[in-house]
């Protein structure tokens, strides 16, 4: 047995990090799902009648949708009526600023080593914190207030900006798009909106980080954002879940519409507990993440390093509906142990001149399964639009998968659409090169798989390139065969 | 600084090293010459620990420690330095950051703080003038696409970083035109001083012309069979291997 598969025994044992609990009480919603636990959920939130019918009518779809099976994942049937829909802190309190904030919050951050006040000393990041479903903590709202610029948690929204609600809510994933869409359409919990308006460069990264904290608690998060003509705004989603036995579900959906000349660039970090080494617990994300480029010249780029979460089921995507407007997608995805990724991204070309482009690059290591799944589209209409997908995986191992589905439909004869993909292996002879210059092996991993990944961490801001490789290391340590 | 005793080694259940006995002292450049198959790279993988190869008997004192005892990164930190036949490359990982942190690493190892941005630059420049390396070479992917002569002149450029107490340059000039040959040589002289020792593994007397050895040994079915000076290399160069291999089964 060579010394690379014996240090590969060692990560596996090596106990996820960010393994603990912190003890807030939960004003919880009965177990199960039927009618009455989105009424529930829907009062509690005190919200406008028509958003219930809204939920309520996704709910009646959902019923009759049957979960998707075409993924390239394996789990034992999810009991829906076995989760709880709903949990918020009882502490309810609106937050003028840092020291309002719940310490034990605070602490949480911390631990994490991502202290909300370090963020706003060292970065100037606006974070809006959401634990358990409920945002706790805005800040930076006024400042960008004076912009014009609404940031704050859904449920907020729905109260003081009903109007922009009503008419972007759904518009991008309709509540009928898929089962967890429709899912999430009828218990969504909390989330985020924001709003930049015409003209308007954001001046600061709009960051959230969420966590996952009751026991038996599906989180069900929603996210909306809008870019208004000629705005820019840079979004960061960073996520770590304490340790968990029984596999928790997680269900976002995540909007994005750019108007005319507009820019979105949303960043995730994603690092929910993955489970143990054999398998156990982890959390299953399904998630929906969409953007509308409405408008001409508007554009849309995703960022994502995905390490967490035990299944993965996970398609950024641009629908390119504004002429000239591009979409952007950047991955890695990395799987250890018995983790599970489906992901990818699609690219719906409708608009002439539409252009995208799809760089992901999937690590995996361990037992895991690592899939990329990808559609590029180019409707009737879409003359000249121009793709460039590059798939790239990285096997860490010889107990591990990788694996492509690139679907490329094409309506339109004045389409380009490039596609590359390699596959290779950590080599010993990498490691041992870098052993013999005086670096070890973790740091040699850490080096090599970030080096791999460069391409995709450069489109990250500084602040969370930094964690994510780091993260990256974490998660891979050792990893090799 | 180096004292190998009755080193045997093998590769699975293939016997390689039949006992080699090998005393290097600081300020020598000792070459390593011997026909393919004599266990010339063999050596030089077993001194800075590949672990492919199994060490079944005999010592290895590498200034004072045993070296045997020691992780292939711990034997760098202690001042061993391979400079390797086919270098590999790395993607994505540009050769200064590559040095940043096996020279971070290195110093961490010996109770150094870490260099700042600027005393790395600083010393990277230095270094770099010394091997007659372009920058732009360092600041691409770590051998990713350099030709045979860029390869091992980022090897030298390595070295120089590293300054190391020991240096083993593995058939260094396989693949090298004379120019490049010149270059590479010309950094490894000038990285020539008393406190280190430099083993050169060649098949050919060529890149001795350029790098004069102190002492020259004919490896030859593991063992060392005759030891000499920079003479012995060309009288082999006259000879052909085939002379020793007589010679050995006189004897």
């Amino acid at each position: 047995m060579s010394k690379d598969n014996q240090v590969l025994e060692e990560i596996t044992s090596k106990e996820y990090e960010h393994g603990w609990n912190v003890n807030l009480e939960a004003d919880e919603a009965p177990k199960g799902l039927n009618e009455d636990t989105v009424r529930f959920i829907s009062a509690k939130k005190g919200e406008p009648a028509w958003l219930l019918e809204w939920r309520l009518k996704a709910f009646r779809l959902w019923e009759k949708m049957t979960e998707p099976q075409w993924a390239n994942v394996n789990h034992p049937p999810i009991n829906y009526q076995d989760i709880i829909y709903y949990s918020a802190p009882k502490k309810k309190v609106t937050l003028g600023g840092l020291d309002e904030v719940d310490p034990e919050l605070i602490k949480t951050f911390e631990k994490l080593g991502i202290s909300i006040t370090e963020q706003k000393r060292l970065t100037g990041v606006a974070v809006d914190a959401v634990i358990d479903s409920v945002s706790v903590a805005t800040t930076f709202k006024d400042k960008l207030g004076e912009l014009g610029i609404i940031f704050c948690s859904f449920s907020e929204a729905v109260r003081e900006h009903p109007e922009l609600i009503k008419k972007y809510l759904g518009s991008v994933v309709p509540i009928n798009d898929n089962y967890f869409a429709a899912l999430n359409s009828a218990v969504f919990s909390d989330g985020s909106f924001c709003y930049i308006p015409k003209g308007v460069r954001c001046p600061m990264e709009l960051s959230t980080y969420f966590r996952i904290n009751a026991a038996n608690t599906g989180q069900f998060e929603r996210t909306l954002i809008i870019a208004d003509e000629g705005s820019y705004v840079s979004y960061l989603e960073g996520c770590t879940a304490p340790m968990r036995d029984e596999n928790q579900l997680h269900a976002a959906v995540v909007e994005l519409y750019t108007m005319k000349d507009a820019e979105i660039k949303y960043s995730t970090v994603q690092n929910w507990y993955p489970g143990d080494k054999n398998g156990k617990g982890g959390i299953y994300n399904f998630v929906t993440k969409r953007g509308l480029c409405a408008g001409d010249h508007s554009k849309i780029s995703w960022t994502q390093v995905e390490t967490g979460s035990a299944i993965t089921w996970k398609y950024p995507s641009c629908v390119l509906k504004g002429d000239y407007s591009v979409g952007e997608f950047y991955s890695v995805a990395v799987t250890n142990n018995y983790q599970q990724a489906d992901t990818g991204t699609k690219m719906i070309h409708i608009g002439k001149n539409t252009r995208s482009r799809i760089v992901s690059k999937g690590i995996s290591a361990g037992k895991s399964q690592n899939s990329y799944r990808g559609q590029v589209h180019v409707m009737k209409r879409a003359t000249n639009a121009r793709n460039h997908s590059q798939c790239d995986s990285l096997l860490m191992g010889d107990q591990c998968g990788a694996h492509t589905f690139p679907y490329i439909d094409v309506e339109n004869n004045s389409a380009r659409i490039e596609h590359e993909a390699t596959t290779s292996k950590i080599g010993e002879d990498q490691i041992f090169y870098c052993l013999q210059r005086g670096i070890d092996e973790e740091a040699a991993v850490a080096l090599i798989v970030n080096g791999y990944a460069k391409e995709v961490l450069n489109q990250l801001p500084m602040e969370f390139a930094v964690e994510a490789q780091k993260l990256l290391a974490l998660t891979l340590e050792g990893s090799v065969g | 600084m180096l004292r190998i005793k009755n080193l045997q080694a093998k590769i699975g259940e293939k016997q390689i090293l039949n006992g080699i006995d090998l005393k290097v002292n600081a300020g020598e450049v000792h070459a390593i010459m011997g026909p393919n198959g004599s266990g010339k790279s063999t050596l030089a993988s077993v001194l800075s620990g590949r672990e492919e190869y199994e060490v079944s008997a005999g010592e290895i004192d590498f200034l004072g420690k045993n070296l045997l005892d020691l992780s292939p990164e711990d034997r760098a930190r202690e001042g061993i330095f391979m400079a390797f036949q086919y270098p590999v490359e790395i993607p994505g990982v540009s050769t200064i950051n590559f040095m940043k942190t096996a020279l971070n690493q290195i110093r961490e190892y010996r109770g150094l703080p870490a260099l700042d941005a600027v005393s790395f630059l600083q010393l990277m420049k230095e270094r770099m003038s010394l091997v007659e390396i372009d920058q732009s070479l360092l600041s691409r992917a770590l051998n990713e696409g350099f030709s045979g002569g860029e390869k091992k002149r980022n090897e030298i450029f390595q070295m120089a970083m590293l300054e190391p107490k020991l240096a083993i340059l593995d058939e260094t000039d396989s693949g090298l035109d004379i120019d490049a040959l010149r270059i590479v040589a010309n950094g490894v002289n000038k990285l020539r001083n008393k406190n280190n020792a430099i083993i050169v593994v060649t098949h050919y007397q060529r890149l001795l012309d350029y790098i004069v050895p102190d002492f020259v040994h004919v490896l030859y079915k593991g063992k060392i069979v005759k030891s000499g000076t920079k003479d012995l290399a060309l009288e082999l160069e006259a000879k052909g291997y085939d002379w020793i291999k007589n010679e050995v089964a006189v004897a």
